[in-house]
């Protein structure tokens, strides 16, 4: 038996394909400028590389800002329902989930049978989303991974004297000007983006393991400046790609109503 | 007695000379990297309008973001403190001073006066800040000083969901693509703006009257988007951009006098 779960996020869109609890297959694509189109290329894609169509799907489940937008879900459930659930399954000892996404920043708290206690997230202001990496990494004239590579190399990261995207910009431009080497914006950039997310994460308390979801966990840079600033390990993600977590959440719950909540 | 106010801002850089209680002459220039340069530039140029000689000055205050790097000012005072008596001069009836900078957004509480009673700042995010306008007239390709007459011929009332900079620029862009009128986008954004700016204000209890000041003030949509997010009637002030240089140079005066009865 499939199930599917498909999360339309602002910058990406992901498509998980399950069965019996494993993943058959996964795809990630850029998010249109519609929805719904971003929903139907991921899915179709997915669904094309598995060998299978819609009727194959069991029961599908939708997700991310664009989740009341898609024409052929079961049903749309939040974000932070459906990233807390993928979590848990990336990293079943997880408790605190921090997830960055292209233009929201979220923290969750999960008690040790995966239930959400708590959350809080920040969608009003570009620090520490996804978007102020973006921001940056285009005035570098970087791309985004390329950032937390070359992060690494720093020995005097730069500071900003605000957390605000666009006065963080301004002083990127002009420590360009000023031929600061570039590997030390950039680990200024991911220190920046560290702190502003802590400052979330320590909102709702943090509880050990912490483990992070979204595009951005896959950047070095800036997991090892958040792991420094929170002052705690927080655990890599292995089994699959981080920026998932949503998508596999949904793909779960839309296996759990199948079985007809029989875990 | 001629003494001279010199506000270095983050944009422009201000200059005021005062004579025996009257303007004699300000000077608004666009500021350079260096804000030294632009102070000895404004000052150079205000004096030359006034058409005395720069020793003619007896005493100069220095202020604005910019006011350690003044070489030749007698002393400096906070943007606060200038803008507070700067305000009271020109509106003898103001309590309340909402001034939108370049870069910053204030709103101080002052007695008859002038004396400072209680402010609030905001530098540390640009909403409701004049880069707020800026970053939006660069992205729709508009003069900054084209904007407020352009909010004037709005017809269709819009309104934007993001207080972000960064947020509210992707909203603009889209709203262009459906097809709204840039005159509508542009008095969203004024309220937009308007609407951060008071909530600062807001927070310190707005006492009448109220005035604006900054290089803001001299937008007519800003002016009136404010008015409609605070829900008091502004006054208008004359030199609103020079208000703080204008402040400067008054307390110079008292500096002046205070040493003369020494």
């Amino acid at each position: 038996m499939f199930v599917a779960g498909c999360d339309v996020g602002s910058l990406t869109s992901k498509a998980v394909i399950m069965k019996d609890g494993k993943i058959v297959e996964s795809v990630i694509i850029k998010s249109k400028a519609r929805p719904w189109e971003s929903a139907d290329e991921v899915m179709g894609l997915a669904l094309s590389k598995a060998g299978l169509t819609m009727k194959d799907i069991k029961r599908c489940v939708g997700t991310g800002y664009g989740r009341d937008k898609i024409s052929f879900v079961n049903e749309a459930i939040s974000e932070i329902a459906c990233h807390g659930k993928g979590a848990r399954w990336l990293v079943p000892s997880v408790r605190t989930v921090i997830d960055i996404g292209g233009q929201d920043c979220k923290a969750l708290r999960l008690d040790d049978k995966g239930n959400m206690i708590k959350f809080i997230t920040n969608d009003k202001c570009a620090s520490g989303t996804g978007r102020f990496l973006e921001v940056m990494a285009k005035v570098m004239n970087l791309k985004l991974d390329e950032m937390g590579e070359m992060s690494i190399r720093s020995k005097h990261p730069v500071t900003f004297a605000s957390a605000c995207t666009v006065w963080a910009q301004a002083d990127v431009i002009q420590h360009l000007n000023n031929k600061v080497p570039i590997e030390d914006i950039a680990a200024g950039v991911n220190n920046a983006m560290a702190s502003r997310m802590s400052v979330l994460a320590n909102n709702i308390g943090l509880e050990s393991d912490v483990c992070m979801t979204g595009g951005v966990a896959k950047n070095s840079g800036v997991v090892n400046a958040l792991e420094k600033n929170l002052g705690t390990r927080i655990k890599r993600i292995r089994r699959e790609d981080p920026q998932l977590a949503g998508a596999i959440g949904a793909a779960l719950f839309a296996a759990e109503k199948v079985n007809g909540g029989a875990k | 007695m001629i003494t001279a106010g010199c506000d270095i801002g983050s944009l422009t850089a201000k200059a005021v000379i005062l004579k025996d209680g009257k303007i004699l002459a300000s000077e608004v220039i666009l500021g350079s990297a260096q804000p030294e340069k632009s102070a000895l530039e404004v000052i150079k140029r205000a004096v030359e309008k006034a058409g005395i000689k720069i020793e003619d000055i007896e005493y100069s205050v220095g202020t604005g973001y910019g006011r350690k790097h003044i070489p030749f000012m007698n002393s400096s005072e906070s943007e606060i403190v200038c803008h507070g008596r700067g305000a009271v001069w020109q509106v003898p009836s103001a309590r309340t001073v909402v001034d939108i900078g370049g870069q910053d957004a204030k709103a101080i509480r002052i007695d008859e006066k002038g004396n400072v009673e209680r402010y609030v700042y905001n530098d540390k995010c640009a909403s409701g800040t004049g880069r707020f306008l800026e970053i939006i007239a660069d992205s729709l390709d508009i003069k900054l000083d084209d904007m407020g007459a352009m909010s004037e011929r709005s017809k269709e009332k819009l309104s934007l969901s993001n207080q972000c900079v960064i947020f509210a620029e992707t909203e603009i862009i889209s709203l262009v693509n459906e097809g709204k009128e840039i005159p509508d986008i542009i008095s969203a954004l004024h309220q937009a703006v308007a609407n951060r700016a008071a909530s600062l204000a807001k927070s310190i209890l707005v006492a009448p009257d109220a005035v604006m000041t900054g290089g803001v003030a001299k937008n007519s949509g800003m002016f009136s988007a404010l008015e409609k997010a605070l829900g008091v009637k502004l006054h208008r002030v004359d030199n609103p951009q020079i208000n703080g240089a204008l402040g400067a140079a008054l307390i110079a005066v008292d500096a002046l006098e205070s040493s003369k009865k020494k």
